[in-house]
């Protein structure tokens, strides 16, 4: 994975410590297992850790991944690592590609809560992936590749699933221009860009689905032959599918390289070509239109927020800089809805 | 009237201190913080040269969309009151010109190198 090791290890008594409760727990789904190694923290908030560990049997070493939340910190607004496990598992089962869940940590095992998944090779970072002469030759495929993840995503029931959280287009449009208000000095173009999408609203019957809430260039693992796992889902809800194809259309999520819409490495046909084929909903341009649009107001919002929140981080300076971001969804917000010259 | 040097030249000389004695020791989460604070750093002085003239462009803008004059902020409390009311839209005279103005002044300042931003500063130095 592309994320970088963090100066975040605790005490060497309490590292060790803790890589022993680490191995005692591997051993409960892989008993043969003699040692772990390489034992260190990846990124990750405060109150959910990511780990990366290398573990030594009879074979050969086999790198996991820990995704854990200490006891007793609660998790904020985002669905549970045991939920997040369930749909990991049911992502594979569907041929998502998708790192292999090997444990869900179970409360007698007195180690928080969290999940081993295992180690998958491939690049996370948006902007290597858009710009990297490595994936000049993948590029152009990626973007049907993700239309056909996105159709069997959106093809698992959720009846099978733990319950999560629905969430109507309206619903979410309100508690956004909410937060809008709340943290903000008034932005006329976000203003405009809320009047806009209110007049344009989905059916309120449009069937709703398991939605992964952040499929976009950044959480994937691509490598040069193709897109090798989708991460991150602690975003998953029940909603409109349609805001998952809208999300990895959106600005930001482009680097820069603006005129390949789709994750700045491919078209939108494509994206659409891949999802109706594989079984997706037809994909009416407009809809994609609109959630492109409430992406853009989307991560706005976020960054604001991040700013809102900045002095309560731990990384104070990085979360205000990502709030003087917001203008950069001003600008793409201006150019969906008063493209210059047009 | 303060002396020299300017804040911009100080912040420039704290910023080069950082990027070019104190990066190069640094790795992993203390090596990323302290770029980004160089990013804002560099911020600041963008801030510091272009927003007197931004702002009172701004004001003009929305004095002349108004009708009326006032403070940069009682302005664009207004403006952005009617957006949301719906007495101001894309089709009334000035307004796309306005948010359009207003936003690449942000941008200049906030992120310069942003895709969407070059793309458009393009297109006014072609006209």
């Amino acid at each position: 994975m592309a994320d970088q090791p963090q100066s975040a290890a605790p005490a060497a008594s309490a590292k060790n410590s803790f890589a022993d409760q680490a191995l005692t727990v591997v051993r409960r789904f892989a008993p043969g297992v003699e040692k772990i190694e390489k034992l260190a923290r990846l990124s990750g908030g405060a109150s959910q850790e990511t780990w990366s560990l290398t573990v030594l049997a009879s074979g050969a070493p086999q790198r996991m991944i820990l995704r854990r939340a200490p006891a007793g910190l609660p998790v904020v607004e985002k669905i549970s690592l045991e939920t997040e496990a369930a749909l990991m598992q049911a992502a594979e089962k569907a041929g998502v590609p998708s790192p292999h869940v090997h444990y869900v940590v179970r409360p007698e095992d007195d180690f928080g809560r969290g999940f081993f998944m295992s180690h998958v090779e491939g690049e996370a970072l948006g902007r290597k992936i858009v710009r990297d002469e490595m994936f000049a030759a993948v590029r152009p495929k990626l973007a049907r590749q993700a239309g056909e993840i996105l159709a069997r995503i959106h093809a698992i029931d959720p009846a099978g699933l733990p319950e999560l959280p629905r969430v109507k287009p309206a619903e979410e449009i309100a508690t956004l221009f909410q937060n809008y208000r709340r943290w903000s000095d008034p932005r006329p173009v976000f203003e405009l860009a809320f009047r806009w999408l209110s007049g344009r609203m989905p059916p309120a019957d449009a069937q709703l689905r398991l939605v992964h809430g952040d499929f976009r260039n950044g959480n994937m693992l691509v490598r040069p032959d193709g897109v090798a796992a989708v991460l991150d889902w602690e975003l998953a809800h029940v909603g409109d599918p349609m805001r998952d194809l809208g999300w990895i259309c959106t600005g930001a999520w482009r680097y820069s390289v603006i005129d390949k819409p789709v994750g700045g490495f491919g078209e939108r046909a494509d994206l659409i070509a891949g999802y109706e084929a594989a079984g997706g909903a037809k994909v009416d341009p407009e809809v994609l239109r609109f959630w492109e649009t409430l992406g853009s107001l989307r991560w706005g919002v976020m960054c604001i927020g991040m700013g809102f929140r900045a002095k309560q981080s731990d990384r104070p300076v990085e979360m205000s800089m990502i709030a003087r971001r917001t203008s950069e969804n001003e600008i793409d917000l201006l150019r969906l809805l008063a493209p210059r010259g047009a | 009237m303060q002396d020299r040097p300017s804040p911009i030249e100080l912040l420039a000389a704290v910023a080069h201190f950082l990027r070019t004695e104190i990066l190069p020791t640094l790795s992993g989460h203390h090596a990323f913080q302290t770029r980004v604070s160089c990013n804002a750093l560099d911020l600041i002085a963008r801030q510091i040269a272009l927003e007197p003239a931004a702002d009172a462009a701004e004001v003009a803008r929305l004095t002349a969309l108004l009708g009326h004059d006032g403070t940069l902020e009682s302005l664009n409390q207004e403006i952005a009151i009617a957006i949301a009311d719906g007495r101001a839209t894309l089709e009334t005279p000035g307004l796309a010109d306005h948010l359009w103005a207003t936003t690449l002044a942000k941008l200049a300042v906030d992120q310069p190198q942003y895709g969407s931003y070059k793309r458009e500063i393009a297109r006014d130095a072609k006209q």
